[in-house]
Order: structure tokens, then sequence, then C-alpha cells
């Protein structure tokens, strides 16, 4: 924890997907890792990138631009991978570039406007702004899914 | 993982294994009674685990468990002592009552509902068989301790505390309506060689009221005179308590014949035996105890510590038993010669490990494979010589990598003992379920065989011996028509051969009815009416998905299960299933599987851009294809010409949606893909890599759920590759291709 | 007081009961699986108490405690038998063979606890 003596609830991990800038719960982020060249499951939903090697173990990775219906951008070795734990299960985030390690409060965050047009908004669990910029706080239970199926 | 925290969950749990351990003993020690061996040590072992299963369960309340265990330990017991013979019927029983005992320990284990008329009717049946168990077997207490009795909860940390009273014998017992006890306790020399202390017996004594003690040294020798082993001393006692004369003899029962005794009641001289010495009451080493509290002290230490006081003072001299003279005892009976004997077939000793454990170094054992695959892979890049040391060191280091890792799977390996025993529980009910006399002989039950492998064996095993018993063989009548003894006998058996373990399920029935299978195939559209078919493809339509030869469903194995699906069961397993049948002898179904979930040895081939691992087993024949061999069936389906025989062709990269379907397959690379049933298809792929055992990974179900995918690998360079399930990916593709092929 | 224990039974259950009673208590409880493994630990030890099951396999409550009496240093240990059984006859066999006390399976921890601690005087 960063300064006892601030008010801070929670500490997020902000990164960009297309230019926008997003962030998850630190809490939820069990470690960054560089592009690698995933191995592509067949009959997968397409923002499923397929699966790398963790260490021995075999990693998720999904497109979170895709997921969250964003323009795509090519690849490229700047691109990371945030290894992100839900109850146990962990999933690999596709994402641009991770950008800033920031403690805000629950106060600080407001919940996304009610009627959305937008798809993604339904994984934002909050907004809230850092330096003026606008950044969303993603619910990852929403974002990954729980099964195959729902997947689909 | 709240239990691992708790003591008695954690026991609970280890009991529950223990129990499994224990029926294993009793099934082996049951079926070799039931051979006619009659060694008095084979029943007292099924005796033991009936024995043991109830004094755990008593610990833990199962009370049903309790109940039954105790009548059927009570049916051994009249075994062991001869004083009953088992014949075939009663045998029976004994075998219906181990499985209902392993029943009745699987429910309290789950925590589930108690069939409870299954155990009323096994106990009526074992009441009709030993003629009743009329004589109510004593109830197991909880508390039941002796000679100690209600005893025992005397407060002795209290007894240094307070100060010796007197009190007036005569008065005490008219002043209140409690009644007083005189009695007079001699120790006879042998109560000291049983270890028995008159201290103890008199503390005991003491806690059921108030107690005035008095040790008589009238008989104690000048210390000249003394022999130690010779007990002196006799003590008076009065004792004011609301109790009556059985509850103090309670506390010498245990004693008794062993000393002296007498109690009589103040003011009755009923039951005062002429031998009783008139009791002299004395201010001398007199002690007062107080009604002991029921608590138990918090501190362990203090309690007999903390109890100098004038008991233990008074009771000093019963020394004697403490200073034994060595040459009195050397008459007893030595044990030891019979102990040494025993000693060096004793049990081997075991470690029980946490699976997860284990699972972990298998995991380790993998990294280490792939990592050694990797490393090896660079040194080969860096072009170093063969000879170079370190491409010897990098040998030596495979060798290692593989005998460590065939160490490790050897800890997941467990005989195939317990699965058997679990068949033979399967034979006796479906037997009697179809009036049937079955045997069951089991061969190779020390066969070890991964745990993994073992759990996913039981229910495709279940399946194909209820299916020999039940289809496989004739009916008794049959049977002496046919000359053949009346009772069937279905043979189960295991081995390992080359690499692989065999298990066979085998009946000496009448063979498989070729034209009746055809028959019903033909009726369920399975096969065109004209097919001509060999009799081992005829013998694999038993195989094919809703095929069952029962022409009326069976209560046994017509439960909508065919061995359609114990073959896809032992598929998943990577095993291979094979029948054959000869009429009149019988019928044999065998099945081969790799030796553990964790390896398995792969074809590693392109396609598209992707490395994938066929598993080996499957894999017949690799083909490059020519203009003439490739057909198409219509647009999109294509067949192929092997030898003579038309093919399923599947092109792997459009299957799994890598690459679109290509405008010729001249020249395509192709796998042949054969299963026991004799259906086959033909793989297209890009290129083949090499072949080699690969690391399994599995894949969580949860999110990947891709037909055809079996599980992954990590290969040397790191990236993960796919291990294929070339049987989904062809049903995927089409269901009825394979029925095609065979009616082709 | 702190007291050296030596329990005998063949089930595993059990031993895991008598750690359990025994051990948070300050005892030290030392485990055989039977009567002749028993015997094994007991070499060297000097046990305040003794408690041993009856039906074992390779040797037997009644043979241990026979063969522990037969030991000079452990003539005068006090065993307690730890059994389901409790009828008559069993109780005056295992008197014979020179055991202490009986105490009839299941056990109260509490009731063990205070049982072995008046044996033990």
């Amino acid at each position: 924890m960063s300064d006892p003596n601030q008010a801070t609830d929670l500490e997020l991990l902000t990164f960009k997907v297309a230019d926008q800038e997003y962030s998850l719960d630190i809490m939820s982020v069990r470690e960054i890792r560089g592009w690698t060249r995933t191995t592509p499951m067949p009959h997968s939903p397409d923002y499923m990138r397929g699966v790398i090697n963790l260490r021995g173990t075999v990693l998720p990775v999904m497109d979170l631009a895709r997921r969250l219906s964003l323009p795509c951008q090519e690849i490229s070795e700047r691109n990371v991978i945030i290894v992100a734990n839900l109850g146990g299960t962990l999933t690999g985030l596709l994402v641009d570039a991770v950008s800033d390690i920031v403690a805000v409060s629950e106060s600080d965050l407001q919940p996304p406007p009610e009627m959305s047009p937008e798809p993604h908004m339904s994984v934002v669990r909050a907004l809230t702004l850092i330096d003026d910029r606008m950044i969303r706080v993603l619910d990852l239970a929403a974002v990954v899914p729980a099964t195959a199926d729902e997947a689909a | 993982m709240s239990d691992a925290n708790d003591p008695m969950a954690e026991i609970r749990a280890s009991f529950f294994i223990e129990c499994e351990e224990l029926m294993e003993a009793m099934q082996d020690g049951l079926t070799t009674l039931d051979e006619g061996d009659d060694d008095p040590e084979t029943i007292n072992v099924v005796f033991r685990a009936v024995h043991s299963i109830k004094g755990g369960a008593g610990a833990f309340g199962l009370e049903a468990l309790v109940r039954f265990a105790h009548r059927y330990e009570t049916a051994l017991d009249d075994v062991r002592s001869n004083k009953f013979t088992p014949d075939a019927d009663a045998m029976r029983l004994f075998f219906s009552c181990a499985d209902h005992l392993s029943d009745l320990i699987r429910v309290c284990r789950d925590d589930d509902a108690i069939p409870d008329d299954r155990s009323a009717e096994l106990l009526a049946q074992l009441d009709t068989l030993l003629g009743g168990a009329a004589e109510e077997e004593e109830e197991v207490s909880a508390d039941d301790f002796e000679p100690m009795g209600v005893s025992i909860s005397l407060d002795l940390d209290g007894l240094g505390d307070l100060p010796p009273l007197d009190f007036d014998v005569d008065d005490a017992a008219p002043m209140d309506e409690t009644p007083c006890y005189h009695i007079r306790f001699k120790p006879e020399q042998e109560m000291f060689e049983t270890g028995n202390e008159p201290q103890m017996l008199l503390r005991n004594l003491a806690a059921l009221g108030e107690a005035t003690i008095e040790c008589d040294l009238r008989d104690l020798p000048p210390l000249e005179a003394l022999a130690a082993e010779t007990s002196y001393l006799s003590w008076d006692i009065t004792l004011i308590a609301d109790v009556d004369e059985a509850e103090i003899r309670e506390i010498f029962e245990f004693v008794d014949g062993l000393c002296e005794l007498s109690v009589r009641r103040a003011g009755s001289d009923t039951d005062a035996p002429a031998v009783t010495a008139p009791i002299e009451t004395s201010s001398d080493g007199f002690a007062d105890l107080p009604e002991p509290p029921a608590t138990v002290p918090d501190d362990p230490d203090v309690p007999v510590a903390a109890a100098p006081a004038p008991v233990a003072a008074a009771l000093a001299p019963s020394a004697p038993s403490a200073a034994p003279a060595p040459e009195e005892k050397t008459a007893r009976k030595p044990a030891p010669a019979k102990a040494a004997g025993a000693a060096a077939n004793g049990p081997k000793s075991v470690v029980r490990v946490d699976l997860e454990r284990i699972e972990r170094l298998v995991n380790l054992v993998g990294e280490l494979v792939i990592n050694q695959a990797m490393l090896s892979q660079s040194l080969e890049q860096a072009g170093l010589s063969p000879h170079s040391d370190a491409m010897n060191g990098l040998e030596e280091f495979q060798r290692l990598t593989r005998d460590i890792q065939d160490s490790v799977m050897m800890i997941r390996a467990q005989p195939v003992k317990s699965l058997f025993q679990r068949m033979s529980r399967i034979v006796r009910e479906s037997s009697a379920g179809v009036g049937k006399n079955v045997r069951l002989v089991t061969v190779g039950e020390g066969t070890e065989v991964d745990k993994t492998v073992i759990e996913r064996l039981a229910d495709p095993l279940t399946h194909m011996i209820r299916n020999a018993v039940d289809h496989g063989l004739e009916s008794t009548e049959d049977r002496r028509a046919a000359g053949k003894s009346a009772e069937g006998i279905v043979t189960l058996s295991a081995a390992h051969r080359s690499g692989r373990v065999i298990i066979e399920v085998s009946d000496d029935g009448a063979g498989i009815n070729r034209k009746r299978v055809l028959e019903i195939a033909t009726n369920k559209g399975l096969v065109p009416a004209d097919a001509s078919l060999t009799d081992s493809d005829i013998d694999n339509l038993l195989f094919a998905p809703g095929f069952s030869t029962a022409s009326e469903v069976s209560d046994l194995s017509g439960r909508g299960v065919g061995m359609d699906v114990v073959k896809t069961a032992i598929q998943s397993l990577g095993g291979r299933i094979t029948i054959t049948s000869e009429a009149g002898k019988g019928t044999k179904f065998s099945i081969s599987l790799p030796l553990t979930l964790a390896v398995l040895d792969g074809m590693v081939v392109n396609v598209a851009d992707e490395t994938l691992v066929v598993p080996l087993n499957v894999v017949v024949e690799t083909l490059s294809l020519g203009a003439a061999d490739v057909e198409m069936l219509r647009p999109g389906k294509y067949i192929v010409r092997v030898r003579g025989e038309f093919v399923p062709l599947f092109d792997l990269g459009v299957e799994l949606g890598y690459r679109e379907a290509r405008d010729s397959y001249v020249g395509a690379i192709v796998l042949l893909i054969a299963y026991e049933d004799g259906a086959r298809a033909a793989l297209i792929i890009d290129g083949i890599q090499d072949q080699r055992q690969v690391v399994i990974k599995g894949l969580d179900d949860s999110f990947f759920r891709a037909p055809g995918i079996a599980a992954a690998t990590i290969l040397g360079d790191g990236q993960i590759a796919l291990i294929l399930d070339p049987a989904d990916i062809i049903a995927e593709a089409s269901g009825a291709s394979r029925t095609e092929a065979l009616s082709a | 007081m702190s007291l050296n224990i030596l329990a005998v039974d063949d089930s595993r259950t059990m031993r895991d009961m008598i750690r359990l009673a025994l051990v948070p208590v300050g005892f030290t409880v030392h485990l055989a699986d039977d009567g002749l493994h028993g015997l094994e630990v007991l070499d060297g030890l000097e046990p305040d108490v003794i408690i041993t099951d009856i039906n074992m396999p390779r040797m037997d409550g009644f043979g241990f405690i026979d063969a522990v009496r037969d030991q000079d240093d452990h003539r005068a240990t006090p065993i307690l038998v730890l059994t389901t059984e409790s009828s008559a006859e069993l109780k005056m066999r295992a008197r014979n063979a020179g055991a202490t006390g009986w105490i009839v399976k299941p056990f109260d921890p509490a009731k063990l606890v205070k049982a072995l601690q008046m044996v033990a005087g």
C-alpha cells in the first residue's frame, strides 16, 4: 500500500486498448508479460487469440480489443499480455500497452451511464477521472466468459 | 481446505481411506475362504477388518455402520470360533454383507441417507442363518472404562488442597440418609503382577463419596523378614456415598479374584462375610475426599503431581510391585520365537502422500522433460559436434530425465486389484439378477496402472462385466445342454505388454451370435441389407452407437448404455478395445491402455502454420496421395482408396478452421487412422516433423471445449502444440462416415 | 503430569484418535500397529502406561500383554485394554494375561486421559 495517510480503496492498473484507457483492480493482476505467439484454438470465438505457455501451464489469451468490439490493430512486439486471476483461473488479456498504477478511492468511481449504446460498456464496472483522462474500470468477471458456451 | 485444520475431519477422512483398505483385505479373505481355504488366519483377517471398521465408525458416531458391522462381526466370530461352518449360501450372504458394508461406508463418508431396509434385510438373513441374534449383544457404550466405572471424573487437583477431615463413621450414616459402607480390601500378590495399583482402586473408591481409608500394616513383617514380592498390606475403607454396593464392587471388578474384598453396609449385617475383620477407625492417614466435579482439569500436568496427599502416603508400602525379582517370572511362556518369524513378513512400510503433492511432482517432471527438449534443441542449433562433452552430457541428462519420469509415474501407479475387487461384486450382483451361476476369475491383480487410468476404467469395465454375465454367458440350462459346466466363468485379467497395459474380459459363453447381430444392425439401419461383412466387421458392430444385442432390455446392462460408450471411454484414455469371439467357446474383449495419462507417444505434424500432435496409437501409416486415389463423393466430401478399401478423407486444416479447402489433394500427405472396430479415416496434413513422447497438459474444460482437441503439450521451443483427438474430429465432420466406410 | 504412552492398535483410525486425544494434553504417544510392532517399539521405551487393542494381526493383545509382562522392565507397567468388545470372558482373559484395566471403544478423549492418569498413579 502506497500512502497510508491517503484513503486508498483500490489500486488500478491502467492500460491502453485501441487508444482507449482501461483499468483493472491490481489485486486481480497476476503478472504482465510480453507478447508471444499464441497457438490458436480451433472453433473458438474470434476474440480468443489462442493459448500460450505460461511456465508450463496452458494460458488462454483473449484479445481485449476484439472482446470489447473495438477496432483491431496490428499486433506487434510492443503488445503485452496481462495475466489476470479470476477465482483461481488465469486468463491472458492482450492489450496495447500498460500505462500506470494509480490509487483511487471508491468514492472516485462513478457508475457508467445507464443506457450505454456501446456494447463494451457492459463490461465496464465504473468510470473515473485521473489527470482529466477518463479511465474505464473493467469488470473482470464480465470480460472473462464463465464457460465456452457463454463465449460462443 | 477448511477441513485441513480440523484434526477430527482429517482423521475421519483417513478413516474412510482405511476402510477402503480394510474392505480390500476383507474381500480378499472372503474370496480365499470361498475357495475352501481353512487357514484360521483368513477368517481372522476378515473378522478384524469388520471389527476395525466398527471401531472407527463408533468413534465417529456412525450408528448405522456400527450396528451393521457389529452383527456381521458376530456372525464372522461364529465362523472364527468354529461355531458355524459357512456353506455356499452363507458365503454368498457374507459377500452380500461385505458389499453392503462397503455401501454403508460410502454413504457415511458422503453423508448420504442410509438405506435402512437393505441393512434390515441382510441382518434378518444373518439371523436366519445363524439362528437369530436373540442374545442381544452388549451395547457399545461410549464411556465404559473399567475398573474405574463412573468414578473417572475424580478431581485429583483438589486432593492436595483440602485438609484431611476426621469424621465419626458411626454418626455419618444416620445423619444424612447417605449409605455408609465398610470395605476391606486385601490385594494378593498376583494383583500387583497385572500392573494394578491399590492406590488407583482406592482413589476410585474415594471418588464415589466420602471415604476414610486406613492402611492395615499388621501383617507387615520386620524388614529382615520382608519378601519383596509378597503382599502384606490391606486396607479398611469407610465410604459414605450415595451408591449401591454393586457400584462399589464394580471398581474392583477387574481385580476380582486377585484380592480379598468385602463390602458391608453399615447397619446391615446381611452380606458381611465372615472373613471381614472389624473395622478400626483412626484419624491417622484419613482422607476426606469431596464429591468430584465432573470437569477435566485444564492442565494435564497438575492432577497427579499435585496429589501427594494422604492417600499416596498411605499407599507407599505397595512398593513390591515396583521391585520385581527377575527369576520368578521365567515360568511364563515366551512369545518371542513366534514373534521373530512373523516379523520378517510384516507389512511393507508405506508412506501416505497427498495426491496433490504427487501431481505437483508430475508437473515438475513434465517441465523438466520440456526443458530438456528445449535445451537439446538449442544445443543442436548451436551446431555442436555430436561427440562434444555438451552433447554427451545432454544424452545423460535425457536418460536421467526419462528415469525420473518413469519413477514418478510409478508413484502414481496402483495395482488393479481394487478395481478387480469391485468387479467381483458386479459379477455377484448381476449373476444373481439374471439367475445365472457365475464365477469371476481374476488374473494379474498386482499389475500396476496409473491411478487416474484405474479410476476411469471402473465404469467401462463394470459395463463389460455386466455384459459378459448378461449376454456373454448362456443360461444354466443352455450350458448344460451344450455339455458345459453349469457355472459360467468370466475371466478378468491384467498384464503389462510392451509398454502398455492389457486388460481382458472374457467369458466362456456361446460366443457372438453373428447372424443375430447382423440382423439387428440391418434392422436398425446401421448397415445396408446387402452389406457383405467379415466376422470381425460383424463383431465390431457391437461398438456401433445405438446397438444393443439384448432383444429385451435387461435390468442390468440395458441402461441405455451400449458398448459404444465403453469404446469412447477407452479411447478417451488413449486406449484401444478389440473383440474376438468363437462360437460355443466364448467372447473376449481386450483393452490396451497406455501406462499413464501424463505422457503420450505422438506424431508431431504441421497443419497450416500450426504444429499438432496426433496420438501414435491410432496412426496406421502415412501415405502420399496420387491422382487416382482420391474420389469426390459429393462436393467437399472425398474418399480415398487405400489398398482397395475406401476411406473417408478429412482435411485437418479445414476441419480445424485453419484454412480453406484446397483445390486438389494430389501429392498431399495423409495419415491413415484406424480404430479397433476397423473404422478408418484419412487425415490430410501438411508435413510430418517428428515422432516423440510429449507431456500431456490438460485444457481447462470450461474454457476450451474445442471439438477434436484432446489436450495440449509444450514443445521444445516453448510453443504450445495441440494434441488431436482424431475420433472426435471424424465424428464432428460426419457422424455417418464410419458406417459408410464399413458398408462400402 | 505428562505421561509417556505406548498405544498398540492395528487400526490407523484408532491410532489417530488416541494421538489426537493424548498429544494435545501434553502426553508423549508412541504408536504401534500390532503386538509384535508394539514389542519392537517398547524396546528401550519406558512408557508410564501401555494401551493395547485385542484383535490385531501377527500378535494379538493377549499375546502382547503376556510378552510385556515377561519383561522385567515392564512387569508393573499398567496396561489398559482398549477394545470394542466387553464380554466378561474376554476381560477375564485379558486380566489373566496381565492387563490392568479395560476401556471400551469408542472412548471419550477426556476420560481416556483421566483413566491413564489414574492407572499411572
